[in-house]
């Protein structure tokens, strides 16, 4: 784990590095986030509208029976887009995204084909890792944006629609947009891009490391997967330790 | 090992002294020695699992040898000057081609990827390297589309369009038919003709390796046992490299086809 997070920060530097190029893979990078953004939004949409419902579920009632209904807005719109959102979609972006990439490379790494990328004298870092890093950061913020939105709305759904919390829509909204302010949405996305840097990279270094056939493959995925959800976690605790104290 | 010929004859392109490789307590290659002269195609032979690859592997930089050198035109591998002024291409065993790319964007890649030329020529130049490897009219198609050979003469276009000094073929006929092993035996001749390229080809097709060399080289076991032109590597003592170029398969007679021979 330790010499993977070396080796990780390494290519992180490289990807950096190679930021100078970006107009250059530009195409690489429209590519990646068309195939990440077409990918995942519908998935995207559906798991956050639950999201929010859920929660709604578990707090409506009982804020209600303490007489707090009129807080429920703020409670499921802070959770989604300071915790939620961002965490969830990026175990989701991890799951669908990640695994993609790190099997793809692999694949690439166990085929020769990166070796024959090198054998040109074209750096797999500033062909492969760059496009994707740089593509994920962009979309997995623009994903969140719309799991808050709609994940706000799923609760709204059901405040209104449950008879236990039976909150009108207005009244949800108002409240919510009392309390949520923009600091708050910039706070899940800056931990989603974050996440979306840790999903790319952990993914691009499993996938450059593989070795072995097909079996070599399924390890990189899995560790691809597994890394990123652990390191996006204990990321999320820190990350939300600094946010606080910068009062964002 | 050492070859009187190169030193008397003409300056080395590739040299290769004192080569060893270790991977963990696994000697692969226990110090190879041999130097290729310019222009000239260079086989490397031996038995599967003998080191060929590996030692191919060391000659582009892809492995870092244990200890030893490896020198193009007197650069080491790694060093800048090597890049900027010499160009090396290698033709895999599995052809690499990257399989999300056609054919013409695996061909065209380095240019593309160098923008060492305006799109139409790059287009231009494909078509024409497609043509020499006999593959015109296969531009749009896919790797996943294409059989072993055309895989193969692909890559070999693919080396073409870098214009290489130096172009490394990694069993260049495995899992061929003997037509197709034919015709890549005729394409690694006539890139030769046409490009004055040195080639350095590592096969265990003993067909192709004797009718394409120049020179060639018997590797065993991560040790050169033979060296010299393929007249010199024929007449070798060594009964290693005998046992190598002689084997072939003997049916055992069944029963009855001994008894029909009896009677």
């Amino acid at each position: 784990m330790f010499s993977d997070i070396g080796k990780m920060t390494v290519l992180a530097w490289r990807t950096i590095c190679a930021l100078p190029l970006t107009f250059r893979h530009l195409r690489k990078v429209l590519e990646q986030l068309y195939e990440i953004g077409n990918a995942s939004l519908l998935m995207a949409c559906i798991l956050s509208m639950f999201i929010g419902g859920v929660l709604a579920l578990q707090t409506g009632p009982v804020m209600v029976e303490r007489g707090l209904a009129s807080v429920v807005g703020a409670v499921v719109g802070l959770s989604v887009c300071k915790e939620l959102a961002p965490v969830m979609m990026s175990v989701l972006i991890a799951g669908r995204i990640g695994s993609a990439m790190a099997a793809e490379i692999g694949s690439m790494a166990v085929y020769q084909e990166i070796d024959a990328l090198r054998t040109m004298n074209i750096n797999p870092v500033h062909y492969l890792v760059f496009p994707r890093v740089i593509a994920i950061t962009i979309a997995l913020p623009c994903l969140v944006l719309f799991a808050d939105l709609i994940g706000w709305m799923g609760g709204a759904l059901v405040s209104a629609s449950n008879p236990e919390i039976a909150i009108p829509w207005q009244a949800y909204f108002t409240n919510l947009a009392s309390v949520v302010d923009t600091g708050d949405v910039v706070n899940g996305l800056i931990k989603s891009g974050l996440f979306a840097m840790i999903i790319g990279l952990v993914s691009c270094h499993q996938g450059l490391a593989t070795i072995g056939g097909p079996r070599g493959i399924g390890r990189s995925v899995t560790k691809a997967v597994v890394n990123s959800i652990v390191l996006i976690l204990i990321t999320d605790y820190f990350i939300t330790r600094l946010l606080l104290r910068l009062d964002l | 090992m050492t070859d009187d010929c190169i030193t008397e004859n003409g300056k080395a392109c590739v040299s290769v002294h004192g080569v060893r490789k270790n991977f963990g307590d696994h000697e692969v290659l226990k110090g190879i020695d041999f130097d290729v002269r310019c222009g000239e195609i260079f086989v490397i032979m031996g038995p599967s699992g003998s080191g060929k690859s590996v030692l191919l592997k060391h000659l582009i930089g892809l492995e870092q040898p244990s200890s030893g050198e490896v020198r193009i035109d007197g650069h080491t591998i790694d060093s800048p000057e090597l890049l900027s002024k010499y160009r090396i291409a290698m033709v895999f065993q599995s052809g690499a081609l990257l399989s999300s790319l056609s054919v013409s964007q695996n061909v065209g890649l380095y240019l593309r990827e160098h923008r060492l030329k305006p799109s139409d020529e790059i287009d231009h130049i494909v078509r024409e390297k497609l043509k020499i490897v006999g593959l015109e009219g296969a531009e749009d198609k896919m790797p996943t589309e294409l059989s072993g050979g055309m895989k193969k003469r692909v890559a070999i276009a693919r080396a073409l369009v870098m214009e290489p000094q130096l172009i490394l073929y990694d069993e260049p006929t495995s899992e061929l038919d003997p037509l197709i092993s034919i015709t890549i035996g005729q394409e690694i001749m006539k890139m030769r003709e046409e490009t004055g390229a040195t080639s350095i080809v590592v096969t265990h097709d003993r067909g192709l390796g004797f009718g394409i060399a120049d020179r060639m080289a018997i590797i065993r076991h991560g040790e050169i046992l033979a060296l010299g032109t393929p007249m010199q590597v024929r007449n070798s003592g060594n009964q290693e490299v005998q046992t190598f170029l002689n084997a072939s398969f003997q049916r055992q007679p069944s029963e009855e086809e001994k008894e029909t021979e009896e009677s």
